[in-house]
């Protein structure tokens, strides 16, 4: 091994850390943009990414101004703040700074200066030569069934691929002689293309990051795709070292097209160097101001939910009266209003909720499907495959899709008479949108009357590996646990339902991203049902019985599907019912229908255009149309406005009004008193809730360069992702309209536990614990016997007592709806 | 004879939809959504009740010719308006397209900072439409031209914080400039072919076409090749067509109606528009149809390749649209129409529902997947399979070659100037100038006629020089703009030593053009003092964030300075022309250049000052690749 400055895969793997990590469309699933800052502190981190490569963190210093002369900051929130970060005897002068003190606050980012020199010292711009080139190669290349044809070489590597390409053609990808030399030499090294370009190891890093950096939705999306094959259907074998080799090689190209290889290395013609990127971060007093800001503006929302929340005596619980019936819901934000409205409809019933796959991993795979789906957290790897059989309904199809009418005579023949039908398409759809197979419609996602292989007959049933179902002792395991981290282990109700939830929209590049983040960006219809079977099984319950859940014989379970942008619900497997369940499931369903008006009209309360003082009936069908107008770039809010995560007894929340912006997660400390679930509730919540949480945080105050600005002028590349116009780089992150009514505050977890077992089980997972322990989600516990909070900071719990004491109460839950469009604070119901 | 009358329905009614836009306070999206949707409604509401009477009436041709705007002995500038079949296919289709795109819009485009920007920009399109639709002669068909062409610019540069659209509209507005030359010229030789300000409807009189033609034969080719160069660049065909999908910046539905449906089929209306004219040409006709060939055939090689969806659709679009032109060519004028309001309706919807194809198509792979399925290319010989890709890919170097054999030249050229400072404008073009105006007053007796013969010549190479200076000024802002008024007073001079020429027709041509040179250059000098570390040509400086009020009156002053319908300046560029003599060819060519370059030049200094990323960071900017 030479001693060289430069190292290639230390390179290659720092830069595949640093870009964004959006997987291509079919598999949207919310993360953390700034991952690769984690594991410093919040604050730290922010300031770190903003310096280095120029993205704006926080919202802008007169945004927070504003918010405090709004009274959006509390006063004493921010004293608190201040008094936190920098101590009592500053107080006075830090809060003179942060209202009234002057800041530049342009951003200087470090990023880009480097490559910039070309333009400087050579009057070239590298990437108006390069740039569309590249992209339209990368994009042929990995395109997933746009275009015509093909990329013609096929079962080679990228590199490999261009290079038989170049060999093959009469005029190659290169108009001069010494890169197409270069490439077609098998020994490529991009340390030799380096060489010739930059001449100074010391600076080879420093480029490739500018490089990489100025079309960063491509490089991410190559050094995704790489990590993760599996992602594509139509699979290629690419790696950011081939992409990076190319971009180099077109560079060099271009420079020769205009000097003739009569130019010196970028290394040379620099006098001064420029700062190395990853160099210490000096301090900057804005970036202080900005931190004591945020966590003032969060604390003043929390402060609100915490103060509300202990209060209240726990719902008085009869043991002598039973539930009408228990409802599981998925732990989602969206399902926060539903359930209140569920709970006020019928008093006696009670809602539960998890993460949506219900402790059921598993792949499924449709009728005719060629391929398999994963129905779990994205991170878990099942081992099992569950088959849809005896599909009835078949699937639509859509001419304008056609790829004739993109043909000479094809499009002749189609533009001169479906073309005419297709004014006739629009207008329909513009006066009266309807279900269209163009259409993501979360009911499709399986067939209600298809069967399912649940159960496993033989453990030698494997196909690519996997079992087909699960065997009874599997499928005891997965039950138990679903009803031991929820606390349900008594006191069953005639019917309990399992909820999935999925969303319908049409014209929505990110319709993955509406669905069930804990089934890997999918509709939950499936796992519900699965888990509902389970429940049901006769010798499941046998074995339940002997771990301590004694599920009543006339129980029943049922899936069912709620599908979250037109608040409609269907239920899977009601056959089953005995006589007394079915009248029972006539009852309770009239709830549903009336909880589902209702929680329409609450969303609707977001949607401008909307008259608010309809009746929720009338509401509810204009949101319908929502998800089926081709015009509608907004067809539900999704996880806008997110803010907390409350795990623990339902009595903790279900007096609050938490406007959707909570996610929930079942759990009984009494059921767990060593946090053996709770450890598994964590884990799982940190990444899922927490990567929604930073995602919509850091799209929404920097939606440039961390979201993917407005999505009205979106055009779709190769299925994988989207970009603006036809030169455009891919645009990772969130669009406009998803973000636009998100206020940026950080998740706060709330759990209902005894301190020290919450600590004492985070800090068993080590990954769960720097999400926490860094401060990207605040945690707080909510001792179950005195009611007081703690706050965690810096690895301890310490006691945090609210600063509000006048609660705010509020009867009429209507009204509110009716008038106010901005977010409302947590308040108590009456 | 009522019928006449009710046409100027079909566009006082955009004028004012249009007006009243402009006026409502950019909040109200309510009413800015209702008076698109009347104006565009109301246009279509029309069309059927006028379209009922008009063919009960026997559908006559009607032609109207309305206002004489300007008139002396030799020479009659008048508005004139036809109204005949193709009329009535282009006015149903554009009116039903951009009614239904505005109810589209009212929720798409939904809490978009730029609400007000776009249906503004959709109804001066609409207005320009229905204009050129219904224009009877050339001058009238140029004014909405002349309206299309910003509108587009408009549209293209909607998203104008971000560098792509920015520099794509440039791009695209200076190829429907080399249009605009095409029928600049053709004006010109009509002038002299015609002896007369020749309206549409007298094509269709064979005897008339005929004897002129017989006449002057390679003047009406040239007429022809003229308009055939307009609607090449209007229509995206050869070599013009990397246009198209680069102007898909836009909102989807304006990228919709603009460059999937209606703005893109200008070509093939103006080749509708003059067939009668051309129709007994049989070269012109071959040419035509060759083109129209040549382009399906790339055009769909092109489109075969992009895994971009909007890029596909246009290029297949494009393909349909050079197929048009062939039918056109073999004189098929009724499946001309029928094909393009297909295509039309078509585009426009696939580009609506393009989102769409990703949740449709993933469903179609999940169950049909197969690994490769053959295409017609993968028979070929290897050799020639895989160029055909990279060409495809490459798009036929069409957007390098539009850039190689135009703009390159033309910024060497104007580079080779670089003598011209500012300082040396003021001492040597102003004094050279006023010492050519002391000649023009010299110049019945004093200067011999050898001389006097090749003045006009040097005069309007100087202009030519001015403006190349402009276009390639990569520093000084207020150089440019200097330079693009004087390359106006250079080509009046240059008219004016030309044959008997009355002082007023200057007046007319420099009136509004000195009016919107001075208001421009006080913008720029009010935009220098406040910005002056942010004050040249040589990037993008976004500063319609902070100074739209400046923006907005410096776009206007471009629009008078290059000769655009809102100063008597645009009559007056028509009023030089016809005093360019018909074997004046040159002259006609350098004032044919000068004017393509200043409009490219003065769209450049409001794009590089206004528009773009801004160049302050204090808040959100994009990336230069997104």
């Amino acid at each position: 091994m030479d001693k060289s400055l430069y190292n290639q895969d230390k390179v290659i793997h720092r830069l595949k850390h640093y870009l964004p990590a959006q997987a291509p469309l079919k598999d949207f699933i919310h993360h953390n943009t700034l991952h690769a800052f984690q594991h410093d502190k919040f604050h730290a981190g922010l300031h770190k990414a903003s310096e280095i490569f120029g993205y704006k963190t926080y919202l802008q210093l007169e945004e927070y101004r504003r918010l405090f002369k709004e009274g959006k900051i509390n006063p004493e929130n921010l004293e608190r703040a201040i008094t936190s970060e920098k101590g009592q005897n500053s107080l006075d002068t830090w809060r003179t700074n942060l209202l009234n003190k002057k800041y530049d606050t342009n951003i200087y980012s470090r990023i880009g200066k480097y490559r910039n020199e070309w333009k400087n010292k050579y009057h070239i711009n590298l990437s108006k030569e390069t740039h569309p080139i590249l992209f339209r190669i990368i994009g042929g290349f990995l395109d997933q069934g746009i275009a015509l044809r093909y990329f013609p070489v096929s079962g080679k590597g990228f590199l490999d691929s261009i290079r038989e390409l170049e060999k093959n053609s009469f005029q190659g990808l290169f108009k001069n002689k010494r890169p197409k030399e270069l490439l077609l030499n098998p020994d490529l090294k991009i340390e030799k293309l380096l060489q010739i370009l930059i001449g100074d190891e010391l600076l080879y890093e420093h480029y490739l990051f500018d490089q990489q950096f100025e079309h960063p939705g491509w490089s991410g999306m190559v050094s995704v795709i790489e990590d993760n094959p599996a992602s594509l259907s139509d699979k290629k074998d690419i790696s950011l070292h081939d992409f990076i080799a190319l971009e180099l090689l077109l560079e060099i190209d271009a420079l020769d097209s205009k000097f003739h290889e009569n130019w010196l290395p970028l290394g040379m013609r620099i006098e001064q160097k420029p700062e190395p990127l990853f160099e210490k971060i000096n301090d900057n007093e804005l970036f202080e101001a900005l931190a004591i800001w945020q966590e003032a503006y969060e604390w003043t929302y929390y402060d609100h939910a915490l103060a509300a929340m202990p209060n209240i005596n726990p719902k008085e619980i009869n043991p002598l009266q039973k539930d009408t019936f228990q409802s599981i819901f998925c732990i989602d934000d969206r399902e926060c209003s539903f359930r209140r409205y569920l709970e006020d409809y019928d008093k006696g019933c009670s809602t539960y909720s998890t993460a949506g796959f219900f402790n059921v991993e598993f792949y499924f795979q449709p009728e005719g499907g060629k391929f398999h789906t994963k129905l779990c957290p994205a991170p878990v790897s099942p081992k099992y495959l569950i088959k849809e059989e005896n599909k009835k309904s078949p699937r639509g199809k859509d001419v304008y899709f056609h790829k004739q009418t993109h043909s000479l005579a094809g499009g002749w023949f189609i533009s001169q008479t479906f073309g005419f039908w297709s004014a006739i398409k629009l207008a329909a759809n513009i006066f009266r949108p309807s279900l269209s197979a163009a259409t993501s419609y979360s009911f499709r996602h399986m067939d209600k009357e298809a069967s399912l292989t649940i159960e496993n007959k033989t453990p030698e049933d494997i196909i690519d590996g996997l079992q087909i179902g699960f065997t009874i002792e599997e499928m005891a395991d997965r039950m138990e646990g679903l009803l031991k981290s929820i606390g349900l282990v008594k006191d069953f109700a005639p019917l309990i339902y399992i909820v999935g939830h999925g969303a319908s929209s049409v014209n929505n590049t990110y319709y993955a991203g509406y669905d069930c983040g804990a089934c890997s960006g999918r509709p939950g219809s499936v796992n519900a049902r699965v888990a509902a079977h389970m429940g049901n099984h006769k010798k499941v319950r046998e074995i339940l019985k002997t771990r301590g859940i004694e599920i009543t014989e006339t129980t029943q379970f049922i899936g069912a599907l709620q599908d979250t942008t037109r608040d409609e619900i269907d239920y899977f497997d009601e056959t089953i019912l005995t006589e007394i369940n079915k009248i029972n499931h006539e009852k309770n369903k009239q709830t549903f229908l009336k909880a589902l008006d209702s929680n329409s009209k609450e969303r609707a309360r977001r949607f401008a255009l909307m008259d608010h003082n309809l009746s929720a009936q009338a509401i509810h069908e204009k949101v319908k149309l929502r998800s089926v107008s081709l015009f509608e770039p907004r067809p539900e809010y999704n996880h806008a406005t997110n803010a907390l995560c409350i795990i623990g007894r339902r009595e903790l929340s279900s007096h609050l009004f938490l406007d959707r912006r909570s996610f929930l997660n079942s759990f009984d400390y009494r059921v767990d008193p060593e946090g053996k679930y709770l450890l598994g509730i964590l884990k799982a919540v940190a990444p899922v809730c927490g990567g929604i949480n930073l995602e919509y945080y850091f799209s929404r105050v920097d939606n440039q360069k961390l979201g993917a600005g407005s999505k009205l002028p979106h055009n779709v590349m190769g299925l994988i992702g989207v970009a603006n116009g036809a030169d455009g780089d891919l645009r990772p992150g969130l669009p406009e309209q998803m973000i636009e009514i998100h206020d940026p505050v950080r998740l706060l977890v709330i759990v209902e536990h005894f301190p020290d077992v919450v600590l004492k089980t985070l800090q068993q997972n080590e990954a769960a614990y720097e999400w926490f322990n860094n401060e990207w989600i605040h945690l707080t516990a909510i001792h179950p016997e005195t009611k007081k909070f703690y706050k965690l900071k810096d690895g301890v719990f310490s006691l945090y007592t609210p600063v509000q004491s006048v609660l705010k109460t509020d009867t009429d839950i209507e009204g509110i709806i009716e008038t106010e469009q901005e977010n409302i604070e947590p308040f108590v119901l009456h | 004879m009522e019928l006449k009358i009710l046409v100027q329905i079909f566009l006082l009614i955009p004028l004012a939809g249009f007006i009243i836009s402009l006026l409502i306070p950019h909040k109200k999206e309510l009413a800015l959504s209702r008076i698109a949707f009347y104006t565009a409604g109301g246009n279509l509401f029309c069309f059927f009740i006028f379209i009922a009477f008009w063919l009960w009436q026997g559908h006559p041709t009607l032609d109207i010719k309305d206002v004489s705007i300007y008139q002396n002995s030799e020479y009659e500038f008048v508005i004139a308006f036809l109204f005949d079949k193709i009329t009535a296919v282009y006015l149903f289709a554009g009116a039903l397209l951009t009614f239904l795109i505005t109810v589209y819009s009212r929720y798409y485009m939904h809490r978009e900072s730029g609400y007000k920007r776009f249906f503004n920009t959709i109804l001066f399109f609409y207005l320009g439409f229905n204009i050129t639709i219904f224009a009877g002669n050339f001058e009238t068909l140029f004014i909405g031209w002349e309206i299309l062409g910003v509108s587009s610019f408009l549209l293209i540069s909607f998203y104008r914080d971000r560098y792509l659209p920015v520099r794509n509209a440039v791009k695209v507005f200076s190829i429907y400039r080399i249009g605009d030359v095409g029928i600049l010229l053709a004006m010109w030789a009509s002038h002299h072919l015609w002896h007369e300000n020749i309206i549409f409807s007298k094509f269709q009189n064979y005897d008339l076409v005929q004897e002129h033609l017989q006449a002057h034969t390679s003047l009406g080719i040239f007429i022809s090749v003229m308009i055939l160069l307009a609607a090449a660049a209007k229509s995206a065909q050869l070599p013009f067509s990397s246009w198209l999908p680069r102007a898909m910046e836009g909102p989807t539905p304006s990228s919709a109606i603009f460059y999937g449906s209606l703005s893109v089929n200008f070509g093939v209306f103006l080749l509708l528009r003059t067939f009668p004219f051309w129709e007994h040409q049989p070269f012109v006709r071959i040419l035509i149809g060759v083109l129209g060939i040549a382009t399906s055939l790339v055009a769909i090689e092109i489109s075969r390749v992009q895994s971009s969806i909007k890029a596909q659709i246009a290029y297949a679009s494009i393909a349909q649209i050079g197929l048009i032109f062939v039918e056109i060519a073999l004189g098929f004028e009724t499946l001309a129409l029928i094909h393009f309001m297909g295509n039309a309706f078509l585009r426009t919807y696939q580009l609506l529902v393009s989102p769409s194809v990703v949740t449709y198509m993933i469903r179609e792979q999940f169950y049909n997947y197969e690994p490769r399925v053959q295409t017609l290319e993968d028979s070929f010989p290897k050799r020639v399979e895989y160029s055909l890709y990279l060409l495809g890919i490459r798009e036929w170097n069409l957007d390098s070659f539009t850039n190689k054999l135009i703009f390159t030249p033309l910024k060497k050229a104007g580079k080779k100037l670089d003598f011209l400072t500012y300082r040396n404008v003021f001492y040597f073009v102003i004094p050279a100038y006023l010492i050519s105006c002391f000649f023009f007053i010299l110049k019945e007796n004093k200067i011999p006629l050898e001389i006097h013969r090749y003045l006009p010549y040097v005069y309007s190479f100087v202009a030519l020089l001015m403006v190349l200076k402009s276009f390639s000024e990569r520093k000084y802002p207020r150089l440019a703009w200097l330079l693009v008024i004087f390359n106006h007073l250079w080509i009046a001079l240059a008219v004016s030593f030309n044959e008997q020429y009355s002082f007023s027709h200057s007046v007319i041509y420099l009136s509004g053009i000195l009016v919107s040179g001075l208001i421009g250059f006080i913008c720029l000098q009010k935009l220098k003092n406040s910005e002056p570390d942010y004050f040249s040509l040589n990037q993008y400086y976004g500063h319609i964030y902070e100074h739209p009020k400046i923006s907005i009156v410096f776009l206007l002053s471009c629009l008078g300075l290059m000769g655009f319908p809102i100063t008597l300046s645009f009559m007056g560029e028509d009023l030089l022309y016809s005093h360019i003599r018909d074997d004046q060819f040159f002259l006609a060519f350098f004032n044919a250049l000068s004017f393509i370059m200043a409009g490219i030049s003065l769209v450049r200094i409001y794009a590089r000052l206004f528009l773009g990323t801004h160049v302050k960071t204090y808040h959100e900017t994009a990336i230069k690749s997104s």
